[in-house]
């Protein structure tokens, strides 16, 4: 293995910029807590999760794991086999789905 | 963070950068450190099972047709005679992005060969690891104290105990194992291994302040991981 010749310093990004995500994300969290400290429910309540959420994970993922600043190639190689998730959440909605149905189905109206 | 560049190739930024690199001869991600695309792939993995066990989660919560437990409830404190709902997983997760943030700041600091700002933030978020460890083994055995188990629970839906010992089981497992790597991560940047480029125990491969980063990116993944477990376990 041939060690590749590296430049002497890396170059390193602002300290103010850590700060900013830093408190970024106790902010949401602290929206996230109240969520459920006010008790929304419903639409309101879910939506409010999953954007928070997302925001928080957006977050760490672009400043502190540095996906911002990152080549394509890893981003892309990176976030494409996420949608293979979204497939399999799909798949499996409608399956618990399913499931409720026959379910509801059987007690009801018996085997 | 921008990788050493390599004598004789010049590295295009966007999406030219994107076509050079995945037709690039021999390798991909010319100049990137083996040990951090080797992360990254592992982390994908992991995020397939961890996807795994929140999808089989929502599975199993969508499909039974008993009450399923109230989070908010269940996982309340007493603190000075009154109730507040979900105080423990609060603390928890402010103290989990706390430990994100040193290990950000770590990271930055090691590639400015600051050794001493290094190593004190390492251990700063070693001790931030180790305390949401312990307060989730209080939360365990709170729990198991109030008679959940992964085949039954007191407050409702049967399923809640086996996805609630599963998921914070296996995300806690991983804190564990990272609060012990912190350790001798910090251990080793205090002895300077990474500015001497001493070679490791297990490896040939001389140590450089790239394995900070390494070591960050899998922390911060655990710190990722808690924000899908607390938005879609604790708050849903």
């Amino acid at each position: 293995m041939s060690e590749t010749k590296k430049q002497e310093q890396t170059t390193t990004h602002k300290i103010g910029i850590y700060l900013w995500i830093w408190g970024l994300l106790f902010v949401l969290s602290f929206f996230s807590y109240m969520v459920d400290w006010y008790q929304f429910q419903g639409l309101l309540r879910w939506s409010l999760i999953l954007l928070f959420m997302f925001l928080k994970a957006g977050l760490i993922m672009a400043f502190f794991m540095h996906l911002f600043w990152e080549r394509y190639a890893l981003v892309n190689v990176l976030l494409w086999p996420m949608t293979a998730i979204g497939c399999f959440i799909f798949l499996m909605v409608a399956e618990f789905e399913y499931t409720v149905f026959t379910r509801l189905f059987y007690f009801v109206v018996g085997g | 963070m921008s990788d050493p560049k390599i004598e004789g190739y010049e590295f295009k930024p966007g999406f030219k950068g994107m076509a050079q690199d995945t037709g690039s001869d021999q390798t991909m991600f010319k100049g990137v450190h083996w040990g951090k695309a080797m992360m990254w792939i592992f982390l994908l993995s992991d995020t397939f099972i961890f996807s795994c066990f929140l999808i089989s989660y929502m599975k199993g919560r969508g499909s039974t047709l008993v009450d399923w437990p109230n989070a908010s409830q269940v996982f309340g404190l007493h603190v000075f005679g009154v109730e507040v709902p979900l105080l423990l997983i609060a603390i928890m997760t402010f103290v989990l992005i706390t430990s994100s943030g040193t290990m950000a700041l770590a990271v930055k600091y090691g590639y400015e060969k600051n050794r001493k700002m290094c190593g004190w933030l390492i251990l700063a978020t070693a001790i931030g690891g180790l305390i949401f460890v312990g307060m989730q083994a209080f939360e365990w055995s709170k729990l198991i104290h109030e008679g959940v188990r992964p085949w039954e629970n007191p407050f409702g839906a049967k399923q809640f105990g086996s996805f609630f010992f599963m998921i914070t089981g296996f995300h806690g497992t991983h804190v564990s194992i990272g609060v012990i790597f912190l350790f001798i991560y910090a251990y080793k940047t205090f002895k300077g291994h990474y500015d001497e480029g001493k070679r490791g125990w297990f490896t040939t491969i001389k140590g450089d302040y790239v394995e900070i980063e390494i070591l960050g990116l899998y922390w911060h993944f655990v710190d990722l991981v808690w924000v899908f477990i607390f938005a879609f376990f604790y708050l849903w």
